[in-house]
């Protein structure tokens, strides 16, 4: 049984060194072509100047953080019914990876607020809904660091992965109708910007390949440590 | 059949009820805690008579929830803390009968302490509560509570400082209840008819038949050890 | 399988493993107790005993394995084992501030109990509780809460026990009823799974002993062979510490 683990851990290592190096290599290539992109590439929106360019961070951000929550509810299914722990450190992985962007979203999210629409934070759906689904994953990464160690702790966790997720849609509904009371007045230059140009739809499709594979990237990297550290406890109780 | 799943139901309800009679260790002090909220608040806003319809829903929607997260706390530790959840888990029910148990006990409690706060809050701030709109609004918006907050309270009984995870668990996901609540509550206040209230109560209702079936669902995996 | 429980077995554990975090508590553990059986299992703190009977009644959730009770899946068919089975843990399982009827009271509705009453007036009996039976359980003694704890575990007359030391905590008397209460349902009751570390009590009780150690059985032996100094023999190399 021992020598099993081993002999996993050994191949699993193998794995990562062959096809990892390559992969990395790849997304650090697209990174640059796409900062290329936005940077240089791209032209400057007449509205609103240079700041428009947070938007091709800030969408594809967004749209990596909802995948990263997406996985964590299907992961978490997958564990109540099965049991594995593999799903559950995959749950794990993309849930901290999520906290991590959502993060950078609500902060791109302030950068464009402030020129744009004239503040820095606004309760409109979206930016509430985000915020909400950013304290849901906190509190997920929390309940791991609090709760029983063991299976016990990884049910929790994947029972508020799924909670968590359907509640979504219901906070969206519900800040959506309440905003329809109270609506938020906008001093900045608009932000109706109207429909994107060509090139810069373009910018913003590649910026989200970039980011979905600096994000595979990072799942991959984080599920295989948190897979190594799993065996290594099991190695560590079944010590003979 | 209904009655072999309602029983034992019952049975748990009624006996959380008659330890909350003996011990009067939730309604009462979380009544008085809620009342402390509002004071607080009324110092916090200073709300002018003209302004009292504006700010009222959210002070009392705000005592109701702290007063629900203080009550849930305590319907968990208290099973925890003697062990006798063990007790129940060894009962030849299912594990969502036991949920159910719990979710009416602790939704009679919080309906107990809103039906005490409302006259208190009447008197202070010079507004009666007592319409049917906001009865409605209440005792959809608790239950939807109760039904979130039994398996958070369930798993927060066995983490470490569980009286800060459990608000932290219960606050966001809890909120579109919060918003449909207060705008139900206000939009009573400002005369609006059934079909605006009726948005949110069925906002609500949709909320509490979601999170009863999923919650009920997930508290099989919460209970055991 | 129109008969399940005739040739099966009482308890059947297969590949049990259970984890705290790094703390491996069962390790691959396999145990069979027949009908008819009365085991003792002996083992040092921290050996596994408690997980292992917690396990078997389904408050704890096994990483892995298989646990069948009167040949039902403990995965599927928990419900029905738990008509069976009577526990009794650490814990007294008990509301302290409802009295010693209302507890039991309780129990019976969960349990879905005919004639509640009359079990109820039979297993305080059995206790030598019948005084106290309008007094909330906080103000017993503590030996006298075990012997509740107790009536509260036979009142469905259970067809398995499974006893977490339940020697401790109770006085001569209370053990001699406990011994007596096992014989009087005698009928009904076909197994008993008790953990220990008590040599005497153990060896007065079971018809065969076991130890565990280290999340395993590690030794089983028929009572009718056995050499107490032996057996004492065996546990110290198997534990390293004496019985």
């Amino acid at each position: 049984m021992t020598t099993g683990i081993k002999r996993t851990i050994t191949q699993e290592k193998v794995v990562l060194s062959s096809y990892t190096n390559l992969f990395l290599l790849g997304v650090l290539v697209l990174m640059v072509f796409n900062l290329y992109l936005i940077f240089v590439w791209v032209p400057t929106d007449q509205n609103l100047g240079n700041v428009q360019r947070v938007f091709y961070f800030h969408v594809p951000i967004a749209w990596v953080g909802f995948l990263a929550f997406f996985i964590v509810f299907i992961a978490s299914v997958v564990y109540l019914i099965r049991g594995s722990e593999k799903w559950d450190a995959l749950a794990y992985s993309a849930a901290e990876i999520g906290v991590l962007f959502t993060s950078l979203m609500l902060l791109t999210g302030i950068l464009w607020a402030k020129p744009v629409w004239g503040v820095w934070w606004t309760w409109d759906a979206r930016l509430t809904t985000t915020l909400i689904l950013w304290f849901i994953y906190v509190a997920y990464l929390m309940l791991r660091a609090y709760a029983p160690r063991g299976s016990q702790g990884a049910r929790y966790s994947a029972i508020l992965g799924i909670i968590g997720f359907i509640d979504v849609p219901i906070v969206y509904f519900a800040v959506n109708w309440w905003r329809t009371l109270h609506p938020e007045y906008v001093v900045g230059p608009a932000a109706e910007s109207g429909s994107l140009e060509t090139s810069m739809l373009v910018a913003l499709l590649i910026s989200v390949v970039t980011f979905t594979a600096l994000f595979s990237y990072l799942l991959t990297q984080r599920y295989s440590l948190r897979w190594a550290e799993t065996l290594i406890e099991r190695l560590h109780y079944n010590r003979v | 059949m209904i009655r072999n799943f309602l029983g034992p139901i019952w049975a748990i309800a009624w006996k959380d009820i008659l330890l909350e009679i003996r011990t009067k260790e939730i309604v009462t002090p979380v009544v008085v805690f809620a009342i402390l909220v509002v004071v607080i608040f009324n110092f916090a806003i200073e709300p002018t008579p003209q302004m009292v319809a504006a700010v009222a829903p959210g002070i009392l929607w705000v005592a109701f929830t702290f007063a629900g997260i203080l009550g849930l706390n305590r319907t968990f530790s208290l099973e925890k803390d003697k062990g006798s959840l063990d007790g129940l888990m060894l009962c030849p029910v299912s594990r969502d009968t036991i949920y159910f148990g719990k979710v009416l006990g602790s939704y009679l409690f919080m309906l107990a302490v809103e039906a005490i706060m409302l006259p208190v809050f009447a008197v202070l701030f010079n507004l009666s509560l007592f319409l049917p709109e906001v009865i409605l609004v209440a005792a959809t918006a608790t239950l939807g509570f109760a039904a979130v907050g039994t398996v958070f309270s369930a798993m927060a009984a066995n983490t470490r400082s569980r009286e800060i995870m459990l608000p932290v668990l219960f606050f966001p996901i809890a909120l579109p209840v919060v918003i449909a609540a207060v705008e139900g509550t206000a939009g009573t206040l400002r005369g609006d008819g059934w079909s605006e209230i009726g948005r949110w109560v069925q906002l609500i209702g949709v909320f509490d038949v979601i999170f009863l079936v999923v919650s009920g669902f997930a508290f099989h995996f919460a209970l055991e050890e | 399988m129109s008969q399940p429980s005739r040739d099966s077995l009482a308890i059947k554990v297969k590949g049990l493993s259970k984890a705290f975090g790094r703390t491996g508590v069962l390790r691959n553990l396999d145990l069979e107790v027949p009908w008819g059986e009365f085991l003792a299992i002996f083992g040092a703190n921290g050996s596994g005993k408690t997980t292992l009977i917690r396990t078997l009644a389904s408050l704890t959730r096994p990483d892995s394995g298989q646990i069948d009770v009167a040949g039902l899946s403990s995965r599927r068919e928990g419900e029905k084992i738990r008509t069976i089975i009577g526990v009794v843990t650490h814990n007294i399982l008990l509301y302290e501030e409802l009295t010693v009827y209302e507890n039991l009271k309780f129990y019976g509705r969960m349990f879905a109990l005919k004639d509640v009453d009359q079990r109820i007036n039979d297993a305080v009996g059995q206790m030598g509780l019948s005084h106290r039976m309008h007094q909330r359980v906080r103000i017993l003694s503590h030996g006298m809460q075990k012997r509740l704890s107790i009536a509260r575990a036979l009142l469905h007359h259970p067809s398995i026990l499974l006893l977490d030391e339940p020697e401790s905590g109770l006085d001569q008397e209370a053990l001699g009823l406990l011994q007596k209460a096992i014989g009087i349902t005698k009928g009904s009751l076909r197994a008993v799974l008790m953990t220990t570390h008590n040599v005497e009590y153990g060896l007065s009780m079971a018809d065969r002993v076991a130890i565990i150690a280290d999340g395993k059985i590690v030794h089983k032996e028929s009572k009718e062979t056995l050499d107490v100094a032996g057996f004492r023999n065996t546990y110290l190399h198997f534990t390293g510490s004496a019985l």
